[in-house]
C-alpha cells in the first residue's frame, strides 16, 4: 500500500517534469523546426479528418432526431437546432474528438514512440548527441497541441449540418427559423467554452500519447499495454476535465 | 602499465546491477588510443551494457569510467553531448531512424550539429556511403533494406560526423562473407588512417583475431583474461580454452540452471 502510493506520487511527479520539459522546449521547436512540427500536425491532424468528419456528421444528425422528438412535444420544432449545436459546440465537439483522437491520433503517438524505443532509434539520437525529447517527442506535442482545436471546430461544424440535414431535410422545420434559433441563442461564451475545453482535451491527450510511448516497456507487449493504456487514460482525463471545465464555467 | 598517454577510457571497480542479478563485479579495463579493442564474452555477461555504460546511457552503481582523463558522471548535459559527437556508435540492429530515407539517415547529425551547405552534406553523405557499398541505396527507405544493409547504412552514419571513437555492437552478426571481408578492411583502415579508437563487442573468435589489437574475455562481471587475440588463443586458462574454441564443457555452463535432464523427464512426480 504504501509502495503503491510512493510510486504513484513518483510516477505523477516523473509526468509534471515531463510536462514542464516538453512546454520549455515548444518555442524553440516552432520557431526552429518549423518543419517537423507542420509535419506532425498532418500526421495527427489531417489524417483524423475523415474519422471526425463521419463522426461529426452522424452526431449532429442523431442529435436533431433526439431534439426534435423532444422538442416536437411542446410544439418546438424550431429549437431542434439549439439543442444540437449546443450539445456540439460546448459538449459533444471537444469531448467526442479528443475521444477519437486518442483513438486515431493517440494510439499512433504512443506506438511509433514506443517502437522507435524498442528498436534502439532513440538510443541512436542520444549517441548522436541529438536529444529525442525535442527531435521527437515536442514536435509530436505540438502536432496534437495545434491539430485539436480545429478538429473540434470541424466536428461541430459537420455536425450542424447533420443535424440540419435531419431537422431541415428529414423533419422539414423551417430553414429560416433553424438557423436564426441557433444564432440567437448562441454567442461567444459558449463558443469560448468549446474552444477552452478543445485546448486544455489537446494537451492532455497528446501529453498522455507522448508520455505512454516515451515510458513504454520497450517490447511488442509493452508497446501493447502502452498503446491501450493511453486510450484509457485520455478517456478519463478528457471526461474529468470536462466535468471540471463546465463546473467552473456554470 | 606503460606510458599514461595513450589511455583513452579507463574503467574503474565498475559495480553495475540489474534488479539483484549482478552484471559487472568490479571491472577494471583499459582502452588505449589508435586500437581496435574487442569486448568478448559468452552470452548474458553484459557487453552491450558495458558499451551503455561507456556511453553513459546507463549510470554505473558504483565505480568510475574515465575518458581522456575526465569522470564521465560529472559531466552535464551539455558536455556529456558535446562527448558524444566524438563518438560513432553502429548499434546490434542498425537502429535507423525508420521515418527517414537512408540518405537523411546518414546525413542527420550533419543536419543536426552543423551548418553546411546542402551541395557539402550530399557530397559527404554520398562518399559514406560509397565506403560501405550502398551508395545506390541512398533512396531507398530503412525498410526496404535487409539487415545487412541496415548495419552499413548504420555504419556509414556512425563515421559521418569524422568520431574519434567508433564503437560497433556485434557489427558482423547477419553479413555475408563478402560484406563481412569488407567491413573487416574497413574497420581496420578507418583505424589505421583516420587514427580512430575502435571499440567491438563480438563473438566471433575468427574476425576478432584478424583485426583486434587487443581483446578482453568478460566473465561473472570481472575481464576474466586480455591480451592480442593470439595470446588469448594460446592461454591455459579452461575458461579462455572454453571460448576461444567454442566447447560446450568447461568453466562456463552451455545449460541455464535446471533440474536433472533424467530425472525432468522420467520423473514421477510430474503433475
Amino acid at each position: 500500500m504504501y509502495r503503491n502510493a510512493t510510486e504513484f506520487f513518483r510516477t505523477f511527479g516523473a509526468f509534471q517534469l515531463f510536462f514542464l520539459r516538453l512546454v520549455r522546449y515548444s518555442p524553440e521547436a516552432l520557431f526552429g523546426r518549423f518543419g517537423l512540427v507542420v509535419k506532425q500536425v498532418y500526421n495527427a491532424g489531417a489524417l483524423s479528418l475523415v474519422i471526425i468528419m463521419i463522426c461529426g456528421l452522424f452526431v449532429g444528425a442523431v442529435l436533431a432526431l433526439q431534439a426534435y422528438s423532444n422538442m416536437s412535444i411542446f410544439n418546438a420544432e424550431d429549437w431542434t437546432g439549439v439543442a444540437a449545436a449546443f450539445a456540439l459546440v460546448k459538449e459533444l465537439g471537444p469531448v467526442m474528438t479528443a475521444l477519437l483522437f486518442a483513438g486515431r491520433a493517440g494510439t499512433a503517438l504512443t506506438s511509433e514512440i514506443g517502437l522507435m524505443k524498442a528498436t534502439d532509434q532513440l538510443s541512436a539520437m542520444e549517441m548522436m548527441a541529438v536529444d529525442p525529447v525535442r527531435r521527437v517527442l515536442v514536435p509530436r506535442f505540438l502536432g496534437g497541441v495545434i491539430a485539436m482545436p480545429f478538429l473540434a471546430a470541424i466536428f461541430s461544424a459537420i455536425g450542424l449540418f447533420g443535424a440540419h440535414l435531419v431537422g431541415v431535410e428529414l423533419f422539414q422545420v423551417d430553414v429560416g427559423s433553424f438557423w436564426q434559433q441557433i444564432q440567437l441563442t448562441i454567442d461567444m461564451s459558449d463558443i469560448n467554452e468549446g474552444i477552452l475545453k478543445s485546448v486544455v482535451f489537446g494537451v492532455a491527450a497528446s501529453l498522455i500519447a507522448v508520455w505512454e510511448g516515451y515510458n513504454a516497456v520497450p517490447t511488442a507487449e509493452g508497446v501493447g499495454r502502452a498503446t491501450t493504456r493511453t486510450v484509457v487514460i485520455t478517456a478519463i482525463a478528457v471526461l474529468v476535465f470536462d466535468f471540471m471545465i463546465t463546473a467552473a464555467m456554470i | 602499465m606503460g606510458d599514461y598517454s595513450d589511455k583513452l577510457i579507463e574503467i574503474h571497480d565498475l559495480k553495475f546491477s540489474r534488479g539483484h542479478r549482478a552484471i559487472f563485479d568490479g571491472l577494471n579495463l583499459t582502452i588505449r588510443k589508435g586500437e581496435i579493442t574487442a569486448l568478448m564474452g559468452p552470452s548474458g555477461t553484459g557487453k552491450t551494457t558495458l558499451l551503455r555504460l561507456i556511453t553513459r546511457q546507463l549510470i554505473p552503481q558504483q565505480g568510475t569510467i574515465y575518458i581522456d582523463g575526465v569522470d564521465i558522471s560529472t559531466l552535464n548535459q551539455a558536455e556529456l553531448y558535446q562527448l558524444r559527437q566524438r563518438f560513432g556508435m553502429l548499434f546490434q540492429n542498425g537502429a535507423l531512424l525508420t521515418d527517414l530515407s537512408v540518405f537523411e539517415n546518414v546525413a542527420f547529425p550533419l543536419r543536426e550539429h552543423t551548418k553546411l551547405s546542402n551541395r557539402l552534406i550530399r557530397h559527404i553523405v554520398l562518399t559514406k556511403l560509397h565506403a560501405v557499398g550502398l551508395r545506390g541505396a541512398a533512396d531507398m527507405i530503412p525498410s526496404e533494406l535487409s539487415g545487412g544493409m541496415a548495419r552499413r547504412v548504420a555504419l556509414a552514419r556512425a563515421m559521418v560526423m569524422d568520431p574519434d571513437i567508433l564503437i560497433y555492437d556485434e557489427p558482423f552478426v547477419g553479413l555475408d562473407p563478402i560484406s563481412l571481408g569488407v567491413i573487416v578492411r574497413l574497420v581496420r583502415r578507418m583505424n589505421d588512417a583516420l587514427g580512430i579508437t575502435s571499440i567491438l563487442v563480438s563473438h566471433d573468435v575468427e574476425e576478432i583475431a584478424t583485426v583486434a589489437d587487443r581483446s578482453f574475455l568478460l566473465s561473472d562481471g570481472k575481464v576474466a583474461a586480455s591480451g592480442s587475440p593470439d595470446e588469448l588463443r594460446t592461454a591455459s586458462s579452461e575458461l579462455v580454452k572454453q571460448f576461444m574454441h567454442g566447447m560446450a564443457d568447461g568453466p562456463v555452463a552451455f545449460h541455464y540452471d535446471a533440474p536433472g535432464y533424467e530425472e525432468q523427464l522420467l520423473g514421477r512426480d510430474s503433475e
